[in-house]
């Protein structure tokens, strides 16, 4: 006995499931199948950038609230000190990005929980991918652009604490 | 002879007022019934009978009363009416139960009840929903065994652990109270839903069925499970306890595994 080829009973595309597909009122007629583990990898990136962001925000807090002069050191100065730290460049970029495709992906689950129509469904998808691009983007380049000293035509600007050029 | 042997009169005449020792105590409850008729209107609207319950009847006791007694119209679904058959599935005091299942006197009588159709499905009328989405998803996951091997001449002998495995989930009547209650499902009626994927954990892992690939794969769909936000809803709502959520996040991890 050969093994029999069973196709599996999708609704778009298995002719069986046209038998009596017209008692199904539209709404309820799944959107064809989708190819690829998008999903999947989407739901494990969550829980994945989920303890790693448990960890950076940790540190991050701790390091700048509560080690040596705690909440009190934090200004300008504090913050050109870290971004001179490669380590800390590292450190809050990663932060930077797995927080705000953590976040993007859970508001692009809310849309798809919560929009009814496909066409809402796209335009906030859009809005929400564009400012996570942009926020990204942004946020990449000061980080490594950072410069705590600039000087614009050969004067400096005020800061107080940069050594004079 | 032929003369019917009637039971023997009572020696005691009782007066009318004086009940049996154990007379089940009876109170009046509001039955708040969510009704809609759409050959006469396209609202929906709520109905308060007033009724004379026992002690040991249930909800479903309660609209029979009402159907036969009171407004023949009022429509439900109900064939066994014990537990079994999973017809009567309703939206009790914004619960999904079985109304066959629940004991007026577990519930708050001082208020009125109130008993809708399941959500999420097309309302018919009254308390009737066309169930055919749900069973499209049911489908679809392929709820019956494949095995590719050679036909066993006699039953397909399977372990006591290896139908543990799966023992939770063969407990499923297909009532439709976890789907409807889940509110991913609530929104467009993409999602798979809680039933069809217990359905196909009913399969995927049975030892003697070969086709736990195909159903995993077709659950990592979009809208398969993946779209569970773990709420939970499914498992309260299932009147036979089966840990829903628990067999979702299995299949979760089946799929998990098979991929990484």
């Amino acid at each position: 006995m050969s093994a029999t080829e069973i196709q599996s009973p999708r609704s778009a595309k298995a002719p069986a499931a046209k038998v009596g597909s017209n008692r199904i009122a539209p709404q309820y007629r799944r959107n064809g199948s989708s190819k690829g583990n998008f999903e999947m990898l989407a739901w494990l990136f969550m829980r994945l950038s989920g303890v790693v962001l448990v960890v950076l925000i940790f540190g991050h807090l701790f390091v700048n609230l509560l080690v040596g002069e705690g909440i009190h050191a934090i200004d300008f100065g504090f913050v050109a000190g870290k971004w001179a730290d490669p380590f800390w460049q590292i450190w809050d970029l990663a932060m930077l990005w797995l927080a705000m495709l953590h976040g993007t992906n859970g508001v692009r689950t809310i849309i798809n929980d919560y929009a009814e129509k496909d066409a809402t469904r796209l335009w906030l998808k859009i809005v929400l991918y564009a400012a996570t691009t942009v926020i990204i983007i942004l946020g990449t380049l000061v980080i490594f652009t950072f410069d705590p000293c600039p000087v614009v035509n050969g004067v400096q600007l005020p800061g107080g604490f940069c050594p004079a050029p | 002879m032929t003369a019917e042997l009637a039971e023997p009169a009572s020696k005691i005449e009782l007066p009318a007022h004086v009940g049996g020792g154990g007379e089940i105590p009876s109170f009046d409850v509001t039955l708040r019934v969510r009704r809609y008729n759409p050959e006469v209107s396209e609202d929906a609207t709520w109905d308060d009978f007033k009724v004379t319950m026992y002690g040991t009847d249930r909800v479903l006791d309660a609209l029979h009363k009402i159907k036969w007694e009171m407004d023949g119209s009022v429509s439900f679904r109900r064939s066994c009416a014990h537990g079994v058959c999973g017809s009567d599935a309703m939206r009790i005091n914004g619960r999904n139960r079985l109304a066959c299942k629940t004991l007026l006197k577990d519930l708050d009588t001082s208020k009125p009840i109130t008993v809708e159709p399941i959500k999420g499905l097309p309302v018919e009328k009254d308390l009737i929903v066309d169930m055919e989405p749900f069973f499209q998803s049911f489908r679809e996951v392929m709820p019956f065994l494949i095995n590719r091997g050679h036909e066993p001449t006699k039953e397909r002998l399977q372990s006591a652990e290896d139908r543990e495995r799966f023992d939770d989930t063969t407990k499923c009547i297909l009532c439709a109270a976890c789907t409807s209650s889940c509110p991913v499902f609530w929104t467009d009626g993409q999602y798979f839903g809680p039933a069809a994927i217990v359905n196909a954990h009913r399969f995927i892992f049975d030892s003697r069925d070969d086709a736990g690939d195909m159903r995993l794969e077709i659950l990592n769909d979009k809208e398969g499970v993946w779209r569970c936000r773990t709420t939970f809803n499914c498992t309260e709502a299932c009147p036979r306890g089966i840990q829903v959520t628990q067999a979702i996040a299995e299949v979760k991890q089946a799929i998990l595994s098979r991929k990484i």
